[in-house]
């Protein structure tokens, strides 16, 4: 009897896998004990169910027979399943009436006494009959696809992401949580191993973006909350103020000139100072002021509001109010970026005592032309010229024991570049890297570091540096050449610490918002290492740049593009397949105890408050049954896997 | 010599896929069990484990994914707890909380699964048969609809 009462007509298929199984299994005596068990119809044995013939005959039979439903007793169902559930489905019957009885992995291929491992196929056999006795007929579950991106993150992964999916004709909301997109790159002065200034090709991207039809950007707002499932998220966006209307502002900057308040500016990394109405950067994108309400005096006008009268467009509102508004969107790229390891973990090194001792990216906007000092290297402590400059890389990198176990990829390009950069600026200064190995691999990035060391004559000094602590004006620097095994001792004007590379301070908090997967070092986990990179394990979740882990400027690129490219194959659907084997509720049984509400793990069932009984959001339901097991009314059942199924698997095992 | 009869329930994801992989590596164990393939741990009731030793099962054995392996993110720590408290009931109703075991086997641990399935073999052998009639449980049908 089936699940509607209606008697079934059941064909068995036993496979001899050639010898595989045939050689221990009888399969002949298997066929024939199935012959007259309750429900079969037909029961045969062939040497290679898989093959053309084998299939043909699975069809041939179902139609001669007038099977409703196949069990094809052969190898594991991880490998064979599709492949017979696309044969039973060309015979007009649904999938999930065929089922695989594993008698190879399971049975031939771990015993050898003939007799008990034929005994054993044949209870296998039995149980998928009783399993299948009782199986549904199922349609996967469909639903719609919200053809409409978000992407978190406005550095060079999120804009490349963000102009991908929009060039494929799909929205895009570009959410930046700083005053301007851009991200880390429009910080870097020139780029390896080309050399080609970062803001110039960086700047056209960001004006592209700001200008695409298809995107539209929120700078200075974060995400909130994130609720739904892939195709159909519902996100929270939270504005922050920013007190000044972009389309008003026109970037006179007299506002700027009046106000009062002076702080460290976050984007030349605390070299220089900015007011606390302020632009980042002059090429900043939106190309508007800022207030930044921390630093200011007050918005209460008898505190300062110098800046609000001087505003002669009246650009200037300090009555706005954060919001918090809600958006659709069917996929979610996640490109937050990362952030340097802070210098106070190498004390050592002297990073937050000594004004000379700096990281790379401070360094970066002492190279950049439009940096503090305009491009001359000049050191922050009395702005004078340095003559020796000595380069740290692995700083905080590739130690398992205090600091972070990975590599962080991109110093030792960097650092060539750096010592590169400095030599053509100070071409009579001496420059000298402490390594620990220098790897340089990437298209054109050998010959770059072979350039820096050749043409510019930097050195390279293999081993780790001990301390650094200054004498006067000098830093004197400690280390140990490990490739002559003796002590050096070195004076600089400038060190230059290559950081290792971390999660986004703060980052924390928006992946458990957005409740996807990290490692162990807290970068975001990708679905399979080598055959799904760009995708999380949480459906609808895209991964892009160094959120997922350190990375230089062209992988970040790449990754991007390929992270929109599946956004597309998302929105290319016309609608989502779900699998159907889920837990419904049973109302008439349910108490309303909502026990199964607390054990599911991904908040598919809630207690209806009107008519005590629990709901299903059946897109969200996985199927992995733990609320079956933990349903003290037996109300809620999993399809194909019932309680009734598995006592009568178990009781045809035991008794078969 | 007595031959026990074994009923195990493994997980889709991590052990009935460890036995797959002890099979493709043609390892050899003691064939007195028979798996049965669920989606998670978790979805094992306690009814099906104390059904199983109604019917004549002297030992029965549960598989999952390692903690934090979980496919369905924490199922597999839902079977600790229930294994344990079944457990006691089991040695309340006079089964020894030996005959049922739970171990966390991977994907990559077909070694495991064979080792695992001959040493449970043996204590179960050990143990001998169930002899459930001179227990007190009930013989009614615990069928649920």
């Amino acid at each position: 009897m089936n699940g509607n009462g209606k008697k079934k007509k059941i064909g068995v298929f036993v496979c001899h896998c050639g010898v595989n199984i045939a050689s221990v299994v009888d399969v002949e005596r298997v066929a024939k004990a199935l012959e007259n068990y309750p429900g079969v119809e037909f029961s045969t044995n062939y040497v290679y169910m898989c093959s053309e013939p084998g299939q043909k005959m699975i069809l041939e039979k179902i139609k001669e027979q007038k099977l409703d439903s196949v069990i094809v007793a052969a190898c594991s169902p991880t490998l064979h399943e599709k492949t017979f559930q696309n044969v039973v489905e060309l015979a007009g019957i649904n999938p999930y009436q065929l089922e695989i009885a594993n008698i190879r992995e399971q049975d031939s291929w771990v015993h050898s006494d003939k007799e008990k491992a034929t005994a054993k196929a044949v209870k296998i056999v039995k149980s998928m009959v009783e399993k299948v006795l009782q199986n549904e007929s199922l349609e996967p579950i469909r639903v719609g696809v919200t053809r409409r991106a978000l992407v978190i993150g406005g550095g060079i992964s999120g804009l490349q992401a963000a102009l991908d999916i929009a060039d494929h004709g799909y929205e895009v909301l570009l959410v930046e949580k700083g005053p301007s997109i851009g991200g880390h790159m429009i910080q870097l002065s020139e780029t390896f191993p080309t050399l080609d200034c970062s803001q110039c090709i960086m700047t056209p991207k960001m004006v592209e973006v700001s200008r695409h039809p298809k995107i539209r950007l929120l700078t200075y707002h974060e995400v909130e909350s994130v609720s739904g499932f892939v195709g159909n998220f519902k996100v929270k966006i939270r504005k922050k103020p920013r007190y000044v209307n972009p389309d008003l502002c026109t970037l006179c900057g007299d506002c700027e000139k009046v106000c009062p308040q002076i702080v460290s500016d976050e984007f030349n990394m605390g070299l220089s100072f900015r007011k606390a109405i302020y632009m980042p950067f002059p090429q900043a994108v939106p190309g508007t002021y800022t207030l930044d309400i921390d630093n200011c005096l007050g918005l209460l006008p008898i505190r300062c509001g110098k800046c609000k009268d001087v505003c002669e467009p009246k650009a200037i509102n300090y009555d706005e109010q954060e919001e918090i508004f809600e958006e659709e969107v069917g996929a979610i790229v996640v490109s937050t970026g990362y952030d340097l390891y802070t210098m106070d973990h190498l004390g050592e090194y002297g990073g937050e005592r000594y004004e000379d001792v700096l990281n790379g990216l401070e360094f970066e906007r002492i190279l950049s032309a439009s940096g503090p000092t305009g491009g001359v290297v000049r050191r922050p402590s009395d702005g004078k010229v340095p003559k020796n400059v000595v380069f740290i890389q692995c700083c905080g990198s590739r130690d398992t024991e205090n600091h972070n176990p990975y590599c962080s990829k991109i110093c030792c390009m960097y650092t060539a570049k750096h010592a590169m950069l400095y030599k053509h600026r100070v071409p009579d200064g001496h420059a000298t890297v402490f390594y620990i190995d220098v790897r340089t691999g990437g298209k054109a990035f050998d010959e770059f570091y072979q350039r820096a060391v050749e043409e510019d004559h930097v050195l390279y000094i293999r081993g780790k540096v001990s301390k650094v602590f200054q004498e006067g004006d000098r830093i004197i620097v400690w280390g140990v050449d490990t490739l002559t095994g003796k002590k050096v001792e070195m004076e600089a004007d400038m060190v230059v610490l290559a950081m290792s590379m971390v999660k986004t301070e703060g980052g924390e908090e928006l992946l458990k918002k957005l409740k996807i997967a990290t490692d162990a070092n807290g970068w975001l986990a990708e679905a399979h290492p080598k055959l799904r990179p760009v995708e999380s394990l949480n459906a609808g979740f895209f991964l892009a740049g160094c959120a997922h882990g350190p990375k230089d400027i062209p992988e970040t690129v790449a990754q991007a593009s390929a992270a929109a490219a599946k956004v597309g194959d998302l929105f290319a659907q016309k609608e989502l397949l779900h699998e159907p084997t889920i837990v419904p509720v049973n109302e008439e049984l349910c108490s309303g105890c909502g026990i199964c509400v607390t054990v599911c793990p991904y908040g598919a069932r809630e207690l209806d408050p009107i008519k005590k009984v629990v709901k299903v959001n059946e897109i969200l339901c996985e199927g992995c049954g733990a609320c079956a097991a933990a349903c003290p009314s037996g109300a809620a059942q999993q399809k194909n896997q019932t309680d009734n199924q598995i006592f009568s698997m178990v009781k045809a095992i035991l008794k078969g | 010599m007595f031959e026990p009869k074994i009923m195990c329930f493994l997980c889709k994801w991590c052990t009935y896929a460890g036995a797959d992989l002890a099979g493709t590596s043609r390892m050899q164990y003691a064939s007195n069990s028979v798996n049965l393939r669920v989606m998670c741990s978790s979805r094992i009731d306690p009814q099906h484990i104390l059904y199983a030793f109604k019917e004549g099962a002297d030992g029965v054995f549960i598989g999952g994914c390692h903690p934090g392996d979980c496919h369905y993110v924490e199922g597999n720590y839902k079977t600790l707890r229930r294994t344990i408290l079944l457990s006691r009931m089991l040695e309340d109703f006079g089964i020894d909380k030996r005959r049922l075991r739970l171990e966390w086997i991977s994907a990559a641990e077909g070694k495991k699964f064979m080792e695992t399935m001959n040493a449970f073999s043996e204590s179960i052998r050990e143990l001998g048969a169930l002899n459930l009639d001179q227990v007190s449980l009930t013989n009614e049908d615990t069928k649920h609809g």
